[in-house]
């Protein structure tokens, strides 16, 4: 059996409440220990002096866009940027083509995931057939198959009472059901937030209300049927609150936000420049600041990236041709060191419980703890090191991004995915 | 950076006003019976209109043959554009044919915002969807100042389809500019809030006559029936409420003029007697139009 050392380390796992200096031994593919004065014979090693040493990371919400959509990303492609950015699992959306909204398909993700991606990759199912809001997808046939939760992401649950019997027939499989809120009614034609920018840019908004609207339904619908609801990419002031309010009387609700919403509201958006286009929107300052606010106080309770890559002729176009969602896998860990921790709006355990605990609670995947016997999953990340974000070199098949060539401070170091190094940024193409 | 012209909100008060004061040295050249300059004698003007118009096509087509340039049309309708190339792509192709600068309408907001990052080509904006259209604002304030000896001080009424309007952006970005007294007036559906924070002194109402009241200047927009994605306000109640008829004129200044960017559209914006009113000035605008942007062609590429 391969034996992996990771030395010198501070580990933080907050499944067990660690963080001390200890070094983290991996045999075949599990964590087998972790403890000081560790003997040191080992097929490899890390040396992480200066660096802290994390359960793997999850992103539970990307795009691949396998099957269907190859030129944009692919399931090996989108897996390797997941591991440049520090993350071991990461869950599809099922907006592929065809959709998955059945367990031949959730089975051909899985197949290809096993053959060809460097991390954990775990399927999404639709909610619906075609994700066309009006038939329930093959729920319990795809989790059968692999699939992890449903969700109708892109293209969501209009009709209320479709939405209330897909809780009722995931509560029954257990599963989460994960929605992207927008009344695609009250925001159909935006494309960017609906606010003071987009009057100055002539440009059709996306009132915040298409999103509170849909956060408020799926809460109320969750108290009906007792399903697991959980609320993808929270972007308003109003559906934070509502979220935490919901939790606070009992409800088994859930959120997560995304590194460019607590990274940049829509003041920062370079004019015209589809890299800020996405939805939800980019919102106001103040809608920023609420995100930042539920990331510390709890009521947000995972960090994922949205990784949506488009290739540069869908988004090389007039602003209001191009398609929504910017790649996100390879500068989500950066941002939250440099936008929430490095101001000091969290601490460094809290960030790792964002992304491994915070996930984890919605998806049950397994992973995101260091505990002996669990999947030898390691995120190893630096908390200073300056880096720059070049785009043309990233592992996505896709350049939309905002964030190319700014300069962080902290990112990931090495990337372990079930004992085996998948990524070290000492040598990149060396795994 | 290619010295074009995107919008007004990025020019400032001296580049406003070198502009007009060099649109009024075109204007005798106007009613002269020999009209042409040699000043652009030589260059090449692309006008590439994505959108319909007669005026501002003829007017910048006429003006830059008044400059002594050449200048050739294209619609999108007779182009590769019908045959799904990108718009980058036309444009590239278009500059590969050096042309001195490209004057250019497109009904995508900020459409030549995103052109001018990837051309070294100078891009004169036209008119971008619901953005800006930055030669109609100069020509407004050309108009006024044939009348007024400042811009300061001046209480203007913007009344109509403001959500939808470039020409009022354009206009608010340049009055306030010049401490002008800024009114925008229309139905709540088409005058969004934040329209306030567009500039400083611009004041939001939905009653016509609070607009006019003491007004120097009551600008009327057309109703873009083509820009509206849904009914924002019922078409038969439009002139009731928010149609100019000659009784609101009495509640302006005494010599206040009317102005419109044309067309228009009798009966729905205003009556035809407001159109026809010795104080409209309609027609001088189409006319400022051509000195106006022959001062920005040779500002441009002189």
């Amino acid at each position: 059996m391969s034996i992996l050392i990771i030395k010198n380390g501070r580990v933080i796992d907050p499944s067990s409440k660690t963080d001390r200096m200890a070094d983290v031994l991996i045999v075949g593919g599990r964590i087998a220990a972790i403890d000081t004065d560790l003997p040191l014979t080992a097929d490899e090693t890390i040396d992480a002096m200066g660096m802290i040493v994390a359960p793997g990371f999850i992103d539970m919400h990307v795009h691949l866009r396998e099957p269907g959509f190859e030129h944009a990303e692919t399931i090996e492609s989108g897996s390797r940027a997941a591991a440049a950015g520090g993350f071991t699992s990461i869950c599809c959306m099922p907006n592929t083509k065809p959709v998955n909204d059945n367990a031949t398909v959730t089975s051909y993700i899985v197949e290809r995931a096993r053959s060809m991606a460097v991390v954990n990759v775990f399927p999404i199912g639709a909610v619906t057939k075609g994700s066309a809001g009006e038939e329930l997808a093959a729920i319990g046939g795809m989790k059968a198959a692999g699939a992890v939760a449903i969700s109708d992401d892109g293209q969501p649950v209009t009709s209320s009472r479709v939405m209330r019997r897909a809780m009722e027939f995931a509560r029954s499989y257990d599963l989460p059901v994960i929605d992207h809120c927008e009344d695609l009614l009250l925001s159909a034609g935006g494309d960017m937030h609906e606010g003071a920018q987009s009057v100055r840019w002539g440009l059709r908004g996306i009132p915040a209300a298409a999103e509170d609207v849909m956060v408020a339904r799926d809460l109320l619908l969750a108290q009906l049927t007792g399903a697991r609801c959980h609320i993808a990419h929270i972007s308003t002031r109003n559906s934070v609150a509502m979220v935490d309010y919901a939790r606070r009387h009992g409800l088994a609700v859930t959120c997560e936000a995304t590194p460019h919403h607590f990274a940049l509201s829509d003041r920062e958006m370079a004019p015209y420049d589809s890299n800020y286009k996405m939805k939800p929107p980019l919102r106001e300052p103040d809608d920023r600041a609420a995100v930042v606010e539920g990331i510390a106080s709890g009521a947000i309770d995972a960090i994922a990236t949205d990784h949506a890559p488009h290739p540069g002729s869908e988004k090389m176009q007039e602003f209001e041709r191009c398609p929504f969602g910017i790649i996100g896998l390879e500068t989500g860990v950066a941002l939250a060191l440099e936008e929430l921790v490095r101001p000091g709006k969290i601490g460094l355990n809290r960030m790792v419980e964002l992304f491994t605990t915070g996930p984890e609670s919605v998806m049950h995947l397994g992973r995101g703890t260091l505990a002996n016997g669990a999947p030898g999953d390691v995120t190893v990340f630096s908390a200073d090191l300056a880096w720059t974000y070049d785009v043309n070199q990233s592992f996505s098949r896709s350049r939309n991004s905002p964030f190319d060539g700014r300069t962080f401070h902290g990112g990931p170091v090495a990337t372990v995915v079930n004992g085996r190094i998948a990524w070290r940024r000492d040598r990149p193409e060396g795994s | 950076m290619p010295a074009g012209l995107l919008g007004i909100e990025e020019l400032d008060r001296a580049e406003i006003e070198a502009i007009l004061a060099r649109a009024k040295d075109f204007q005798p050249l106007q009613s002269q019976s020999l009209k042409k300059l040699d000043t652009l004698r030589g260059k090449m003007i692309v006008n590439l209109f994505y959108e319909a118009s007669t005026r501002t096509r003829t007017s910048f087509e006429i003006a830059a043959k008044r400059m002594g340039a050449d200048a050739v049309s294209i619609t999108a309708s007779g182009s590769s554009v019908s045959k799904g190339e990108s718009l980058v792509d036309t444009l590239n192709t278009l500059a590969a044919m050096r042309p001195d600068a490209i004057v250019m309408r497109h009904s995508a907001s900020g459409a030549p915002h995103f052109l001018a990052r990837y051309l070294a080509t100078p891009i004169i904006n036209a008119g971008d969807g619901t953005h800006e259209h930055p030669t109609q604002a100069l020509l407004d304030a050309r108009t006024i100042l044939d009348r007024r000896d400042s811009l300061e001080g001046l209480r203007v009424a913007i009344i109509g389809d403001i959500a939808h309007s470039r020409v009022a952006r354009s206009n608010v970005h340049l009055l306030a500019k010049f401490g002008v007294e800024i009114v925008l007036c229309g139905p709540a559906s088409l005058l969004p809030r934040e329209l306030a924070e567009l500039a400083p002194g611009v004041r939001l109402t939905t009653d016509i006559r609070e607009a006019i009241r003491d007004s120097d200047v009551i600008m009327m927009l057309r109703v873009q029936l083509e820009r509206q994605h849904e009914a924002s306000f019922p078409a038969s109640e439009y002139f009731r409420f928010y149609g100019l008829r000659l009784e609101h004129l009495d509640m302006a200044k005494p010599d206040a003029i009317v102005m419109h960017p044309g067309p228009i559209n009798r009966g729905r914006e205003l009556s035809s007697e407001v159109a026809d009113f010795t104080r409209s000035v309609i027609l001088n605008q189409v006319e400022n139009g051509i000195a106006v942007r022959m001062a920005v062609l040779e500002r441009t590429i002189g």
